[in-house]
């Protein structure tokens, strides 16, 4: 069975649930079972974010992703400390290495290191570091297609924030291509 | 032989189970004179409380809903919400309205509801057997207060039409007494103006009238209305405390 | 019609108002607030009413008056909120009042948490307000059927004059998942002519009333509501069943806990091991007649909860003592993970072996 199932997560703000729900959006566009559970609760407002996402070709049970991870992706420290654990061998880490000195504890699992905050700044906005990640996310799982997930951004802009599409995009884009990099050389 | 009195079509032609000397009655029926004489009676949707008057529902000669214990004017503001256009009302005594429904009553006018409510104050708990109200003067003995209120102990008695008046979304609040023709006279206008500005859409009325209640008082009838005057208008004075219509004149 | 991403609590409220559904009274709670914020903005403009009521009490008691009026009307909560509304639900029972009432449960006693919970079992299914009544009580387990089933519950309330409970959880309430709109509303619902809209001089007066000060004239009146709760248990019941034939245990779970359970199955079926499933859809009726359909190679019977146990009393109840029972569980806001639940029944199996 093909099923990818992820967490997300990170500081409230660093828009980890909208990153959730637009590669959640993404699967269902392309026909998949999908779901998606945030964490919620007074860790919203400002404190740390998470969600589990799931995308398979088989009916989805249980919606949870605890300890059956086969990604995650990870914006800062205490998400790291509390959800390496949950990967199944074999699973991919990516890690926003901007924020984040420290390196992964395990070696069964596949990491990627992603400076998403940095390159976000090169962009000119830092608030694109989560499309930065999204974009090496899909580099290295293939969960949906890249244009699924700009058709999903862009239904979430709507028309009156289509500009910000190309600077979602170029970020995107870079992402992928920093995870290509590490994929090539590791 | 010249017809000078008959009962308003606003009440069913049933006896009520009011005990003598009881002024609900007279409430009753000025509510519903006003109802007819409004022309109002097809339309309207009147709220019954828990307490002596629970079984208005069954005197009033229009749809009526009975509702829990102090929620009416929750009640009349789901009714009101759905049908706009009808004329809605509740009638409500002090325990309801003033002890257990006082959230209900200050959010209904505070959202400027546009129904009309009559309370009715007779300073004790009638239907459970004279037990302290939250409109219980001080010193007044009651079952549950029998050396009399003390204020430093039970608190000081509400007094609703004040409190309700100082609300940006309350229309009208007046309060009136039934202890006399001159006073029901008033008390019938006060609740017809309330219904009026009800169906000029001006939003929340409110009229308290103060009421008597021999039985648990242990008075008998016409002591009881003397007693009414004495006691209660001293702590509860009779008028106007609120039109928004004359504000609304005074500043144009 | 193409499925759209909706979050649980937003699901509901585009589905009640599908429903047709236009009055909507409510008061903020976690892990339902997504529901009012949603009535608040879309409500309006289908030309219906969203209203915040000071309380939960006040809420209930709009809703009551509400639909004493005839109108489709609806409020939500999560459990301590459908505490405080238990007055109102039992009023609205009595009075015959048809309305939806959805819980998105959290962890109790008191305050308890923010975090999903199942342990308001009890107060759904036993009534947390007074007397003799009843409530239909739909648990859905997926978003979807959050949608479909809160049209039936709408339905439902209208066909019997009774108030529909509908339970998720945090779970439900603020997952997202694809939805369909495709349910249709019932055919041949009776009008509402017993509602309270003025008589406009054309009859006498109806009286929305659960109040009868006479003994005998309130046992007729219970009589009749338990004759309908009779009627409601014979042809309301709803459940899923998966993998019954030749189960040697099978576990029995509503809601999301019903889903991770089903997860664990899989697991443990793709091992050799025989197990089934068994989702209550209805905690009232309880689905007694799924339970006939228990094979008799099935011995042992696994209540997984997001409480300490309650729908295991249901469970003994309808089980008579023929196989045995077993509970896990967690709560306070904990999700039993599929793990627990496969070492629970590893335990059971392995045991009786």
């Amino acid at each position: 069975m093909n099923s990818e199932r992820t967490i997300l997560a990170g500081f409230g703000g660093q828009g980890v649930m909208l990153m959730g729900q637009l590669l959640t959006q993404a699967g269902m566009f392309e026909g998949k079972e999908v779901s998606f559970l945030p964490s919620y609760g007074p860790e919203m407002r400002g404190g740390t974010a998470n969600c589990g996402v799931i995308i398979q070709t088989e009916p989805i049970s249980s919606p949870v992703v605890e300890g059956n991870a086969t990604s995650e992706i990870i914006m800062n420290l205490p998400s790291l400390l509390k959800f390496e654990k949950d990967l199944i061998p074999g699973g991919k880490l990516l890690i926003n290495s901007s924020l984040i000195e420290r390196k992964a504890s395990r070696s069964d699992i596949e990491v990627y290191y992603i400076p998403s905050s940095d390159i976000a700044n090169e962009l000119g906005n830092t608030r694109v570091s989560n499309m930065v990640m999204l974009g090496a996310f899909i580099e290295v799982t293939g969960a949906v297609d890249s244009e699924n997930v700009f058709h999903a951004l862009e239904e979430r802009l709507g028309e009156e924030k289509a500009h910000l599409m190309e600077i979602n995009r170029d970020a995107f884009e870079r992402g992928m291509e920093c995870a290509r990099k590490q994929r090539t050389n590791g | 032989m010249a017809v000078v009195f008959e009962r308003t079509k606003g009440l069913r032609p049933v006896s009520t189970h009011y005990c003598p000397g009881c002024t609900h009655g007279i409430i009753h029926r000025l509510t519903a004179e006003a109802l007819e004489e409004l022309g109002v009676l097809d339309r309207a949707i009147g709220v019954a409380p828990v307490g002596c008057s629970v079984l208005a529902y069954n005197y009033f000669n229009c749809d009526m809903q009975e509702a829990a214990h102090g929620r009416a004017p929750a009640v009349a503001t789901g009714i009101k919400r759905v049908l706009p256009d009808k004329f809605v009302f509740t009638y409500q005594g002090d325990g309801d309205l003033a002890s257990i429904g006082t959230a209900e009553v200050v959010h209904a006018a505070h959202r400027g509801e546009n129904i009309s409510i009559v309370f009715v104050n007779n300073a004790i708990y009638g239907m459970t057997g004279g037990q302290m109200a939250p409109t219980t003067l001080a010193g007044q003995r009651t079952t549950t207060s029998p050396l009399g209120r003390d204020p430093l102990h039970a608190g000081y008695p509400i007094r609703i039409a004040e409190m309700l008046a100082m609300i940006p979304g309350a229309a009208f609040i007046e309060r009136v007494s039934v202890d006399s023709p001159a006073n029901v006279r008033k008390a019938k206008k006060a609740i017809k103006r309330a219904f009026e500005i009800q169906l000029e859409g001006k939003g929340f009325s409110l009229v308290e009238v103060l009421s008597t209640c021999p039985t648990n008082w242990g008075i008998e009838p016409p002591l009881a209305l003397k007693w009414l005057r004495e006691n209660m208008i001293p702590y509860y004075p009779l008028g106007n405390f609120r039109d928004k219509t004359k504000e609304e004149a005074t500043d144009e | 019609m193409a499925k759209i991403l909706m979050k649980g609590n937003e699901a509901v409220g585009e589905a009640a108002i599908r429903a047709g559904c236009r009055f909507f009274f409510g008061y903020p709670i976690t892990p339902q607030s997504e529901l009012p914020e949603y009535m608040s903005l879309h409500l309006p403009k289908v030309g219906g009413v969203y209203l915040q009521a000071e309380s939960e009490i006040a809420a209930i008691n709009m809703v009551y008056g509400a639909a004493g009026c005839g109108a489709r009307v609806m409020t939500g909560s999560s459990s301590p909120g459908i505490a405080l509304k238990q007055e109102g639900i039992s009023y609205m029972a009595g009075a015959e009042l048809p309305c939806v009432i959805v819980n998105m449960m959290r962890g109790g006693p008191g305050l308890g948490s923010i975090q999903p919970a199942q342990s308001d079992y009890f107060q759904s299914t036993r009534g947390g307000g007074d007397g003799d009544y009843r409530l239909l009580v739909y648990a859905p387990a997926s978003v979807q059927e959050m949608v479909d089933y809160v049209q039936i519950a709408f339905d439902k309330a209208d066909k019997y004059r009774n108030p529909v409970l509908v339970v998720g959880d945090g779970v439900i309430g603020q997952m997202m998942e694809p939805v369909e709109f495709v349910s249709k509303p019932a055919e041949n619902l009776p009008e509402k002519d017993w509602a309270t809209t003025g008589t406009g001089g054309k009859r006498e007066p109806n009286i929305i009333n659960s109040l009868y000060l006479d003994a005998e004239k309130l046992e007729r009146h219970n009589i009749h509501l338990s004759k309908k709760y009779s009627y409601m248990q014979e042809n309301e019941q709803r459940w899923e069943a998966t993998g019954l034939e030749g189960a040697e245990l099978v576990i029995v779970a509503y809601g999301t806990t019903a889903r991770i359970a089903r997860s664990a199955m899989d697991n443990l079926n793709k091992k050799g091991w025989k197990i089934g499933l068994l989702r209550p859809i209805t905690l009232w009726p309880f689905p007694e007649k799924g339970f006939q359909l228990l094979d008799e190679t099935t011995k042992h019977l696994l209540v997984v909860e997001m409480s300490m146990g309650q729908m295991i009393d249901d469970v003994r109840i309808v089980n008579e003592g023929k196989r045995k029972i077993h509970f896990t569980g967690r709560s306070g806001g904990v999700i039993p993970s599929t793990s627990l639940i496969e070492e629970k029944i590893l335990e059971i199996l392995e045991r009786s072996e």
